[in-house]
């Protein structure tokens, strides 16, 4: 006789509880990871939103003779302390600039020292007693104010961290990163097509492949090593710019979408080959015509994730001497720069507190940059994906 | 030489491939079917001679001799993994793209060999066109389906001329009625019958002289699958077709010829009415009359 659906149902039961632990085991393993990246995204909001605000202070300024040569003159002596020393010195050049401003007196808004600015956000700071009760006063009178902080987008770094921006670093890794692609995309690309559409299964490529996979997995500081030893004493490339910084980051990346291409490619199904031989395409057509425009948004997944990693990357570039203090923000591939990481890691290494949460925020900039770069990786996926 | 199409029933008792227990035939006859109908035309079109093909160390042609003629059908069957695909793919070198081959023997078309290094597979390629078993339109629209191969070797310049190209070829095809207000369409969107049609569409619109097809309605209805049939009957007025096909009444009903492979060996070949009626070859009979194993 068979079984009755009572007997097989309470076998069942076992396994059923081993599938549902299973499944609680796993949803704690994502509830763990979840939570990991909400208490690190939030303090990182916390820590960094501030440094988006920048205290400032509405004060009288005295454009006269006495100014011009000793900017400090300019404001009462009972608020000179609170105001930024960096507006204190672009005085002279403002009045050499606008000569109506010599003999008249006006309230302006001008930057209020990071002290005040620390002060304001409830931080230590070094104000004196009696500056902080003049804070107070002038808070009250709706003279002192935290506004938004546009220097912290369009500036360079700065010894004082009132004055310092994140622009120069966003500059930086902009053209860095314009190096690294101009360099592997056509290569790690063209070495793809290569391995897959067009060399034989020989011991010398499989020697390649191999050797593709390894530099995947070198941790990047040797390439650092690598960029310093090549591209600038070998080569003579000029140390911190872009154009070593990007040079050495290809190098990185070069790997990456050589996997990512040859990935897409093989995703390419073989009746398409087929087809596009059949009506008598050389190798090279199926290729352009239609292997490439199918594999295309994979490509270019592959390639902004991997542009994603070499924004992140530090390391490498520290070697090679993409941690320089720039204070200009410069478009140039041949000038100093510095990287949106290196001037994260430079504010870190910071002793004056003010730099904390400069270093917070700049993080918020990466990870937003970051998150958005991944974002349209995955939307042109969405968005190119087609059936076959 | 060895001729295995000439073997009767009678003195064929065993292994047809085992040489020395045949009797050697006269050249003249290699290759030709057993049975011709003399007042058919019969202008040679590829003409096949004592043809290996390896795959690494299994061979999966043996001594394979076979004359094709022109503006007529003939079909390739056989149990599965006998050498179908594998031969036909010879006639227009796509076994090229398949690394481990190593093919010995003669495939000649319009006087020259067509693995000659010499010969440009691209050049064959024009001349017969293929249609593959699982329909594979390029995931383009169904006007670049057929354009693309014309453009690409240059047969058309203006796009007058490209647009009655594309309609002529999806006319011969059958599908123009289907598809001439959607054009714009990609090509995967059709039915699977006619996507099969826009692959037929899209050989002939390089005018080849041959149109080798690989189980073309396998993965069709019936429905389609008759339509097909129909479309062939009609093609070979300007081409030469080559197909092959796991259904014997296709093969019955489309054929001019058929050719009977078993493991990578011509056992026969023959006009089709001959083969289904009076085939020469036991084991022929066998797999007609579906007693193969
Ligand atoms: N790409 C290949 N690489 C290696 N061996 C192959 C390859 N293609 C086919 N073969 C072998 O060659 C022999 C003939 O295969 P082929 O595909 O020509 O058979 P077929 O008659 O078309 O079979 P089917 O009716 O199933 O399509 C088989 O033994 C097969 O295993
Ligand atoms: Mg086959």
């Amino acid at each position: 006789m068979s079984q009755s659906f009572d007997e097989i149902t309470a076998q069942l039961k076992r396994r059923h509880r081993k599938t549902a632990r299973l499944k609680w085991l796993s949803m704690g393993a994502l509830a763990l990871a979840a939570t990991f990246l909400v208490v690190f995204i939030s303090d990182m909001l916390v820590k960094g939103l501030p440094a988006f605000q920048q205290a400032q202070i509405q004060v009288e300024v005295t454009y006269s003779e006495q100014s011009q040569q000793m900017p400090p003159a300019a404001v009462n002596e009972d608020v000179r302390r609170l105001v930024s020393r960096g507006f204190l010195r672009t005085l002279p050049m403002r009045m050499r600039d606008n000569p109506d401003l010599m003999g008249t007196t006006r309230m302006e808004w001008v930057l209020a020292d990071s002290a005040v600015d620390q002060y304001l956000k409830g931080h230590h700071t070094r104000l004196k007693d009696d500056q902080k009760s003049i804070v107070d006063d002038l808070l009250a009178k709706g003279q002192v104010e935290l506004k938004f902080n546009t220097r912290f987008f369009t500036a360079g770094d700065s010894k004082m961290p009132e004055l310092a921006g994140i622009a120069s670093a966003a500059m930086g890794t902009v053209m860095t990163l314009i190096v690294t692609m101009l360099v592997c995309f056509p290569i790690g690309v063209m070495t793809a097509v290569y391995l897959e559409e067009f060399a034989t299964d020989n011991w010398l490529t499989q020697v390649i492949e191999i050797n593709i996979n390894n530099l995947a997995a070198v941790p990047s500081i040797l390439f650092g090593l690598l960029g310093l030893a090549i591209y600038i004493n070998f080569f003579g490339v000029p140390r911190s710019t872009p154009l070593v910084g990007g040079l050495t980051l290809a190098l990185m990346t070069l790997p990456v979408i050589i996997i990512a291409t040859r990935t897409a490619l093989r995703s390419v199904p073989d009746t398409i080959r087929q087809a596009a031989f059949g009506v008598g395409c050389s190798r090279w057509q199926v290729v352009r015509d239609h292997v490439l425009p199918l594999s295309f948004p994979g490509i270019l997944t592959g390639s902004i994730i991997g542009l994603a990693q070499a924004m992140g990357e530090t390391a490498p570039l520290i070697i090679i001497g993409m941690v320089a203090f720039i204070p200009d923000v410069s478009a140039s591939f041949s000038d100093a720069a510095t990287v949106m990481p290196a001037q994260i890691f430079t504010w870190a290494g910071e002793p004056d507190r003010a730099f904390t949460e400069k270093t917070a925020g700049g993080i918020l900039v990466l990870l937003v940059v970051l998150i958005s770069l991944n974002a349209t990786a995955v939307w042109m996926r969405k968005k190119f994906e087609r059936r076959w | 030489m060895l001729n295995e199409q000439t073997v009767s029933r009678e003195n064929e008792p065993g292994q047809p491939s085992m040489g020395p227990t045949l009797k050697p035939v006269q050249p003249s006859t290699q290759g030709k079917p057993v049975n011709t109908n003399e007042d058919a035309g019969h202008e040679l079109s590829i003409r096949v001679r004592d043809l290996n093909l390896w795959y690494g160390a299994n061979q999966a042609l043996k001594n394979v001799n076979i004359d094709v003629y022109q503006h007529n059908v003939t079909a390739l069957i056989g149990p599965s993994g006998c050498g179908k695909s594998t031969f036909l793919r010879c006639l227009n070198r796509m076994n090229d793209l398949i690394r481990s081959v190593k093919i010995e023997g003669l495939v000649e078309m319009d006087g020259r060999d067509v693995n000659d290094p010499r010969m440009d597979e691209i050049a064959l390629r024009r001349r017969v066109g293929m249609v593959f078993q699982k329909p594979n339109p390029f995931p383009k629209s169904i006007y670049e389906n057929i354009a693309y191969a014309p453009r690409m070797h240059d047969l058309v310049s203006r796009k007058a001329e490209q647009d009655e190209l594309v309609e002529q070829a999806l006319r011969d095809a059958g599908l123009w009625n289907e598809v001439k207000d959607k054009l714009a369409e990609p090509g995967t969107s059709l039915s699977g019958g006619q996507q099969q049609r826009l692959c037929i569409a899209r050989a002939i619109a390089v005018k080849p002289d041959v149109i080798l097809m690989d189980e073309p309605t396998s993965a069709l209805d019936p429905i389609s699958t008759a339509t097909i049939e129909d479309l062939m009957d009609k093609l070979k007025q300007q081409f030469t077709i080559v197909t092959v096909t796991h259904n014997m009444q296709q093969a019955a009903r489309v054929a001019d010829y058929t050719a009977f492979f078993h493991l990578g060996e011509l056992i026969e070949y023959n006009d089709t009415r001959m083969m289904f009626s009076n085939p020469h070859t036991k084991k022929a009979e066998d797999y007609i009359t579906g007693r193969y194993g």
